[in-house]
């Protein structure tokens, strides 16, 4: 309760019931999902870039395997909705780790995990343990659905990044050549710094991309901002402290604007950025794209 | 059951078609297959819907983004920031909480000589529903692909026009509207396809899938959930896709060569939609 006034919400009206309405502990948690909507974009960008990054070096390698490896990646994300992957790795990972634990952890081994429609580890490899308290088991999903968000958007980064690679003009890598660098000089101090600005107009995009994917969270079970909005917007009856008819669309009007704000000013913030990468370049008048 | 009875039984499903009760029991693949490829049907209809519709009111939006008149210019500058700056998945919800609000026994519009009596309830469904939705998104995401082309119509052409006195909607219809269609073909086609992928969306949102009639994911995730094994219905969604994929790709090449068709062909050759990630919205 934040005010004292709250303690008998039935006899509140107006304003009043407003305020201790927007403050109850369930709204809270509301606020709070916004936070879980913010962090997934700040942990998930960084990671996502690194695993674009891999991907677009593993493509261009000279070692086949890797190659194939890299454009395997790339080219993942071209024919398949997303979402087959969200709803795909966010099991097949969970799976995954607990088919490895089963083999380290277990004593019996005679029966296999996968049995009659089954999935059966054995509870030593349960992860997190069926004991860890609920708030493990919403960061142990969390930490799942950051690491599917950052595979699928990964896998568009490094179409992004392999794409900006081949943009840095020929003539730039050959003067380093006639300087006599190695390969590994050049991608380091040629290639990769000057790819950068190629790549941003495609990273900018890729990053609305995200923040719009960010209510695939309610779908792979995360508490995030959707749930919220249907948990609160449902219809109270008389037997709630606070009842109310079904606001359901109030809420989600209410989400559309937050994703509206942020993508406003996501695309103020980068278009000002790439003003100023592009300051002194040739390619700042013709306004190329990645 | 043989594969042959599974698929008389559940081909249609997703139309309510066949068998009423979802499969309980075997879960093989001949099932996953027919199942997934009923639903399936639904991913097409949306696409095919949206992008007819879309492309009409796409080209209105960006034809009334350039109107000199702030009354025109303003309301279709809203429209594609709403729809291109939400996601699509809040855009369902917000939809079908809004349609739920008619009024549940119909609208009776009088019209002087009779009452027309019109009903509501479908709309709520996702064939209709969900359908809208993806119109007017695909629509504005158009519009903006639109936009573009026609601003990079070279001055030239527009010029040429004139000096053979074709002017207003003449010049519009035979010069400026191939021209963008040209330009914008490419990202135009990654817009399909995104799309298409986006139609996957709608029953993981607000619609519900009345009398378990989903589209192909639906089912995966439904197979996925008996069997507690992923790693069986969502390739065969994944594979179903990517052959879907191919063909939209083709048939929008095709198109594509087609509008080229009067320029040089070793450029022709070289205009490949290239992939930009807009896949959710």
């Amino acid at each position: 309760m934040m005010f004292s006034f709250c303690a008998d919400p039935k006899s509140l009206e107006g304003l009043q019931w407003l305020s201790c309405y927007l403050t109850t502990g369930t709204h809270m948690s509301f606020y709070g999902s916004f936070l879980t909507v913010l962090v997934l974009l700040a942990v998930t960008a960084p990671v996502a870039l690194a695993f674009g990054f891999g991907g677009a070096v593993a493509g261009r390698s000279h070692v086949a395997p890797l190659r194939w490896i890299g454009k395997t990646y790339m080219a993942m994300v071209r024919g398949i909705p997303d979402i087959v992957f969200f709803l795909f790795f966010i099991v097949a990972l969970d799976q995954g780790l607990e088919y490895l634990f089963h083999f380290v952890r277990c004593e019996d081994l005679s029966q296999p995990v996968r049995q009659a429609g089954e999935f059966r580890a054995c509870p030593a490899a349960k992860i997190p343990p069926g004991s860890a308290p609920p708030a493990i088991h919403q960061i142990y999903n969390f930490a799942l659905a950051v690491f599917t968000f950052a595979i699928v958007f990964g896998a568009f980064a490094a179409n992004v990044l392999s794409g900006a690679m081949q943009a840095v003009p020929r003539a730039q890598l050959e003067t380093a050549e006639s300087f006599g660098m190695t390969p590994r000089q050049i991608n380091r101090r040629i290639l990769i710094p000057q790819m950068w600005v190629y790549a941003l107009p495609g990273l900018s995009n890729l990053w609305m991309v995200l923040i719009k994917a960010t209510p695939l969270l309610f779908i792979l079970g995360i508490e995030d901002v959707v749930y919220w909005a249907q948990q609160l917007g449902a219809m109270k009856t008389q037997t709630f402290s606070y009842p109310h008819p079904d606001w359901r669309l109030w809420y989600f009007l209410g989400l559309l604007v937050f994703y509206l704000l942020l993508t406003k000013v996501s695309e103020v913030v980068l278009d000002r950025i790439m003003t100023r990468l592009r300051r002194g370049l040739p390619m700042a008048e013709n306004g190329a794209t990645a | 059951m043989s594969c042959f009875e599974t698929i008389q039984a559940y081909g249609l499903r997703s139309l309510g078609i066949g068998e009423r009760l979802l499969p309980r029991e075997g879960y093989d693949l001949c099932q996953q297959f027919t199942l997934i490829g009923s639903g399936l049907i639904w991913n097409v209809y949306f696409a095919a819907i949206a992008l007819a519709l879309g492309f009409a009111l796409a080209t209105l939006l960006a034809v009334g983004k350039r109107a000199r008149s702030a009354w025109i210019r303003k309301p279709c500058d809203w429209f594609v920031f709403i729809f291109r700056g939400s996601p699509l998945f809040i855009q369902f919800f917000v939809a079908y909480q809004l349609l739920v609000l008619l009024p549940r026994d119909g609208v009776t519009l009088p019209l002087g000589l009779f009452d027309l009596h019109v009903g509501t309830d479908w709309v709520t469904r996702a064939w209709a529903g969900a359908a809208l939705v993806l119109f007017f998104n695909t629509a504005a995401y158009t519009a903006e692909i639109f936009l573009g082309a026609l601003r990079s119509i070279p001055r030239g052409d527009l010029e040429a026009a004139e000096a053979y006195g074709i002017t207003g909607w003449q010049r519009f219809r035979r010069i400026q509207w191939p021209t963008m269609l040209r330009l914008a073909w490419p990202a135009y086609t990654n817009e399909a396809i995104f799309l298409f992928h986006a139609t996957t969306l709608v029953f993981f949102s607000g619609f519900p899938a009345f009398q378990q009639r989903g589209d192909a994911l639906y089912y995966a995730s439904y197979f996925a959930g008996r069997t507690f094994n992923p790693f069986v219905p969502y390739p065969i969604v994944a594979f179903y896709f990517i052959c879907l994929t191919l063909v939209l790709t083709w048939t929008f090449g095709r198109i594509g060569r087609r509008l080229n068709r009067h320029l040089p062909t070793n450029e022709t050759r070289r205009r490949r939609p290239r992939i930009l990630p807009q896949i959710i919205r």
